[in-house]
């Protein structure tokens, strides 16, 4: 029982491109995610009985089956039907539309955390439904749910590796290979575990660095 | 030889959702024991058992789970053990449940107001027997929710147990998926199942909610 690490570290542009891979594949489905997120959230708190079904069966459906199964549907499953994916396409699909789902719930938190009254204020003013969503209710429920999303990303990121199942390479990927070529399973896996603890710590510190940014009037008087 | 997807596959997704629910159900009894002790540890007063405590959260949940279940796998064959798929992901989905359960619980003990431990003492209770007689009797109620919603996830990552060739509902899939050639019908299957254990837990867990609400502690309680 001697660790052997070299075969692992002597291929670290692999996995430099693995991290890179992952890096792309979180950062699209986030912004994938959260488009879906959005449109999701509106139709979700819209008036009409049945556009507020819609995102309810989606967000129900998504969250209670495992996502390496909606990968496997769309990769495997959707061609039988004659739609075609190449492996990257279908991973950011697949990990954008579970995204998606969360962030639909996480947004709606976000835009009924804020007090009836505002609403009643902005109409006062004159403000029409669009102006008070976007001037009003949009930096609030942002600022109230930037934790959540941020979360959401950190888990988003590490849910990439199930990626690899359907041959998009990833960093975990990367390490499937190198411990086939060494034969060292356990370092390559070792390393890859650091690897992906390193991308989460720095994930984070940027998130709450831009959590500035994105909503300063947070900040104030701090 | 081809065969079509027909009722005595659904028969055998069938028998494999109860491995599912096997492997769900030792996580959740082993990540119980482990969730208390991490909870324990975190809370209590030694520096260095906080310390233990964080960096095995801080590890489980900055790291993808496939990858943890790999290193559980190839560590077993490192360490020179042969152990059935069944054993490494046992291990594997005990010590996330443990992290996760662990946070979960903690966050349920620090909103017990600090008055209720000063009382307590006061009262001439030792530490231990304070958490236990006066301080975890009454984080039970807020930590019921969160922990209900866990398992659904728990469940739900069960799925990747079928990536180290545990035969659970996910590999049982891709099995009768090899057979029948009918990927799309099959893995929706699969997913229906997986909807039929974990929406009901689901709605379960969002009704606690409702009713006992996240950190509220009723004092009638006490």
């Amino acid at each position: 029982m001697m660790f052997d690490f070299s075969g692992t570290f002597a291929r670290w542009p692999e996995l430099a491109w693995g991290a890179t891979t992952t890096i792309w594949l979180a950062i699209l489905s986030m912004m994938l995610g959260l488009l879906l997120g959005s449109l999701g959230a509106a139709a979700r708190l819209s008036r009409h009985g049945a556009l507020r079904l819609v995102p309810t069966v989606y967000v129900e459906t998504i969250r209670n089956t495992p996502l390496l199964v909606q990968i496997y549907i769309i990769y495997f499953g959707l061609p039988a039907a004659g739609i075609r994916f190449t492996p990257p396409v279908a991973a950011v699909l697949a990990l954008g539309i579970y995204t998606g789902a969360y962030a639909t719930e996480i947004l709606r938190s976000g835009i009924q955390s804020i007090p009836k009254g505002q609403l009643e204020a902005a109409r006062a003013l004159g403000l029409s439904r669009w102006r008070t969503l976007r001037n009003v209710e949009a930096g609030q429920a942002l600022a109230a749910v930037y934790p959540a999303l941020m979360s959401q990303f950190v888990l988003v990121m590490l849910a990439t590796s199930l990626v690899s199942a359907i041959s998009v390479t990833d960093l975990t990927a990367s390490a499937n290979n190198i411990q086939g070529l060494t034969f060292r399973s356990f370092e390559a896996y070792l390393v890859v575990a650091a690897i992906y603890l390193v991308l989460t710590f720095v994930l984070r510190s940027l998130l709450s660095g831009l959590e500035r940014v994105v909503c300063p009037f947070k900040f104030v008087g701090r | 030889m081809f065969q079509t997807f027909s009722f005595g596959h659904v028969v055998f997704l069938a028998h494999a959702a109860l491995w599912t629910a096997a492997l769900a159900g030792i996580a959740l009894g082993g990540g119980a024991v482990g969730g208390m002790m991490i909870a324990v540890l975190r809370v209590s007063r030694t520096r260095a058992l906080q310390w233990i405590a964080i960096a095995f959260v801080t590890i489980v949940q900055g790291t993808p789970l496939l990858v943890q279940l790999f290193l559980a796998y190839f560590g077993a064959a490192f360490a020179g053990l042969d152990v059935p798929p069944l054993a490494a992901a046992a291990l594997a989905f005990t010590l996330y449940a443990s992290a996760f359960f662990g946070d979960i619980w903690r966050g349920a003990i620090e909103g017990v107001p600090t008055g209720q431990w000063e009382a307590a003492g006061a009262l001439g209770l030792g530490r231990m027997a304070t958490l236990r007689l006066v301080v975890v009797p009454q984080a039970i109620r807020p930590a019921i929710p969160p922990t209900v919603g866990f398992i659904v996830q728990l469940v739900k990552n069960t799925a990747l147990a079928s990536i180290i060739g545990f035969r659970e509902l996910t590999r049982a899939g891709q099995i009768v998926s090899n057979v029948t050639f009918q990927p799309l019908a099959v893995f929706l299957t699969v997913a229906a199942f997986y909807f039929a254990i974990c929406y009901p837990i689901s709605l379960a867990s969002r009704r606690l909610e409702a009713r006992m609400g996240r950190g509220h502690v009723e004092p009638s309680l006490i």
